[in-house]
């Protein structure tokens, strides 16, 4: 069976006062029916304009958008609108990066919760008790009762939480997440995390978990992608990514975690330099000004070296590159 | 050591029923979200709060910049009695204790650049001259280069927003910043970036940091003591070290084994809670951790257990203590 959602090609560019700034350049990425596939990657690598391009919200000043995202068959680059909106609605749904701008601040959440079960054909009070009902599985005290409050009467949590319920309650394809754990606390993020396990086991969902809590995506995902200023660097099993990583970005990454230091550190490890400029992208691989692997071959780009089935590094290195 | 901050029995109260709501439904009318918290913070130094999503912990951060009025207790900021002050006394002291909201896109406002955005505390406190000079400083100590200053904030990945709010907290280089969740959203180099950043501003000025997050990594490696907060209330204080070595109450020993690591099928841990989940409104009787907790007693259900002090530096309130 083809994967549901099979991304190919991809670029998204920006248009900006300094010329067209290169979101994505020439992305792949494959979600398996039923798989839940973690992505990582440096703040402003282009995650979010990643999910934004799947569901057609990429912002005003958006240029051009090349390549194919198919979606279980179906093309969605140049999708019209209104076929984009009722994808949105019925089959994919995002739990967006910042609650408050996700969540309406002028309605209760009550009404939110019901109206967007508005495919159910169920009475109000019906919508309502599931609407309890996902509230309580996210651990939201007073469930009922809070129903009939407004989104700046909860805690940065609690907001997250009910954006959590709120796309499980749609019973999507293909759910996209972007940091849906950043405001929890360690008990409710993994709470959270077996919560989306279970979803996808119940009801044999898709799920892109985007996050920056590498521990979260090593205990939820199967397959993980890296990205960096725009590509996808390194894919492969969780296994892969975590014990034998292949990318030098990829490995220093993991260097910085500090749940990995045991020791408590004065000065944290960093990856010196910084993300090249998108608007003159540079040639050849595009984390060789900060590659301590970094040799003549890297002023020309890359190709994608399979390291083992299903794990690929773009780094003429990777072979080499063993975990030691 | 002088302390900077004291934060001395706190309560903090929201309204949610009307008085007559409230008898109709024998409900309380408003939730105690911050429920006598005292703690101090020294010149200098850095103290983390952590604690349960929805513990009182930015409530208590709002208050303690006067966006929240306190109910009891009070907050002393350099020597001075700074809660229940008129928005005018506030002024002087408002330059002193920059804030780091927990929303980063949604605390900066979107019709404004981010050169508008960093030139608002200089121009608010008159400190116009070489503008341009200064907000280029600040975009870099937090690694964005110059060209961020034209764009608006829906322009910015979430990261580079909440380095942006970074940036403008610490403009004035106030005595005091209260970073809400100042790293979530940040990839784990540019997270050691800001942290390292803020270490130094510590060593060269003397910067104050009182950090709320739930990133317990984080707080081990920057934190000289830390809080943890249950339902509006600490349920342990004291040194970071002393805490994660040897945490005493039972939250913070949950808390702790459920960090999760980067580790493919590492078994992970968590609390449920017996019946309903603890809220302010139905706070438990006894200790208010009893309903989630695999260690209490039959005393944990009727009475709430005293605080406990092991050495002068460390504080926790339970009665079968790890
Ligand atoms: N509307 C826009 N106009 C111009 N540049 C933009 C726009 N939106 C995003 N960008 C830039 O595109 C790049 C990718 O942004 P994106 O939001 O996808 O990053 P991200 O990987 O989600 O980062 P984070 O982890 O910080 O959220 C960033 O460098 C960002 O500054
Ligand atoms: N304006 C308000 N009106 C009513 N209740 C409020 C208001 N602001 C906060 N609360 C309630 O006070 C409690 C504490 O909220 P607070 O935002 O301080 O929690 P927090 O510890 O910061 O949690 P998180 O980690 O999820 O951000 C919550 O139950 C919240 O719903
Ligand atoms: S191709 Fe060269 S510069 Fe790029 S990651 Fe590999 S070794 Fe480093
Ligand atoms: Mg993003
Ligand atoms: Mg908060």
């Amino acid at each position: 069976m083809s994967p549901l959602l099979d991304i190919k090609g991809l670029s998204v560019s920006f248009r900006t006062p300094r010329g067209d700034l290169k979101a994505l350049r020439d992305v792949a990425l494959q979600v398996g029916r039923g798989e839940i596939v973690g992505i990582i990657g440096e703040s402003g690598c282009g995650k979010s304009t990643l999910i934004n391009a799947i569901i057609g919200l990429l912002p005003a000043n958006t240029g051009a958008v090349k390549g194919h995202i198919g979606f279980d068959g179906q093309e969605l680059v140049g999708l019209p609108i209104n076929a984009m909106r009722k994808l949105r609605g019925e089959r994919i749904t995002t739990i967006f990066q910042d609650p408050m701008t996700a969540l309406n601040p002028v309605l209760t959440i009550g009404a939110q919760m019901t109206a967007i079960q508005y495919r159910r054909r169920a009475s109000t009070s019906e919508k309502r008790r599931r609407a309890i009902e996902f509230l309580e599985k996210v651990r939201m005290p007073d469930a009922a009762r809070r129903l009939d409050q407004y989104p700046h009467q909860f805690s940065g949590g609690m907001r997250q939480r009910i954006c959590i319920a709120m796309a499980l309650l749609t019973e999507p394809d293909l759910l996209i997440a972007d940091e849906p754990t950043t405001a929890l606390d360690a008990t409710l993020e993994v709470q959270v995390i077996h919560l989306l396990r279970e979803l996808q086991r119940d009801i044999g969902c898709s799920v892109l978990f985007i996050s920056h809590h590498l521990g979260a995506v090593a205990e939820l995902c199967g397959r993980v992608a890296i990205m960096y200023a725009g590509e996808v660097v390194e894919q492969g099993t969780a296994g892969d990514i975590f014990r034998d990583p292949r990318h030098p970005y990829t490995r220093k990454l993991l260097e910085c975690d500090p749940g990995r230091i045991t020791e408590r550190q004065e000065i944290l490890p960093t990856i010196p330099g910084e993300l090249p400029d998108l608007v003159h992208v540079p040639q050849g691989c595009i984390f060789r000004d900060r590659c301590p692997e970094r040799f003549a071959l890297c002023g020309e780009r890359p190709p994608e070296v399979t390291v083992r089935p299903g794990h690929q590094a773009a780094c003429h290195k990777a072979r080499e590159l063993v975990a030691s | 050591m002088t302390p900077l901050l004291e934060v001395s029995d706190v309560v903090i109260r929201f309204p949610i029923h009307s008085r007559i709501a409230a008898r109709l439904t024998g409900q309380p009318s408003s939730i105690e979200a911050v429920a006598g918290v005292s703690f101090t913070l020294e010149a200098g130094s850095t103290y983390a709060l952590v604690g349960e999503s929805g513990s009182g912990k930015t409530t208590l951060a709002r208050a303690i910049t006067g966006l929240v009025p306190i109910e009891g207790g009070q907050v002393d900021f350099a020597g001075r009695t700074i809660s229940g002050l008129s928005e005018a006394a506030l002024r002087g002291v408002r330059r002193e204790i920059a804030m780091i909201f927990q929303d980063p896109i949604g605390s900066l406002s979107p019709r404004l650049s981010v050169r508008a955005i960093l030139a608002e505390p200089f121009k608010v406190h008159g400190e116009t001259a070489d503008l341009d000079g200064k907000i280029a400083r600040l975009l870099d100590d937090v690694g964005l280069s110059p060209h961020f200053a034209q764009r608006y904030p829906h322009q910015l990945s979430g990261g580079q927003a909440r380095r942006v709010s970074i940036a403008r907290a610490l403009a004035l280089r106030p005595k005091l910043v209260i970073a809400d969740e100042p790293t979530a959203g940040l990839d784990v180099s540019i997270q050691g970036e800001m942290l390292n950043l803020m270490r130094d501003l510590q060593r060269k000025f003397g910067t104050t940091f009182l950090m709320i997050t739930h990133n317990l990594n984080v707080v081990r490696h920057v934190a000289d003591r830390m809080a943890v907060m249950y339902l509006g209330r600490i349920v342990e204080e004291g040194l970071t070290d002393d805490i994660f070595k040897a945490p005493r109450h039972r939250y913070t020993t949950a808390l702790l084994s459920a960090n999760l690591k980067a580790e493919p099928e590492a078994a992970s841990y968590v609390i449920e809670a017996e019946g309903e989940t603890p809220s302010l409104l139905n706070r438990p009787k006894g200790c208010e951790f009893h309903p989630r907790c695999l260690f209490k007693r039959e005393v944990c259900r009727t009475a709430m257990p005293e605080e406990q002090m092991p050495s002068a530096d460390h504080r926790f309130a339970c009665h079968n203590p790890a």
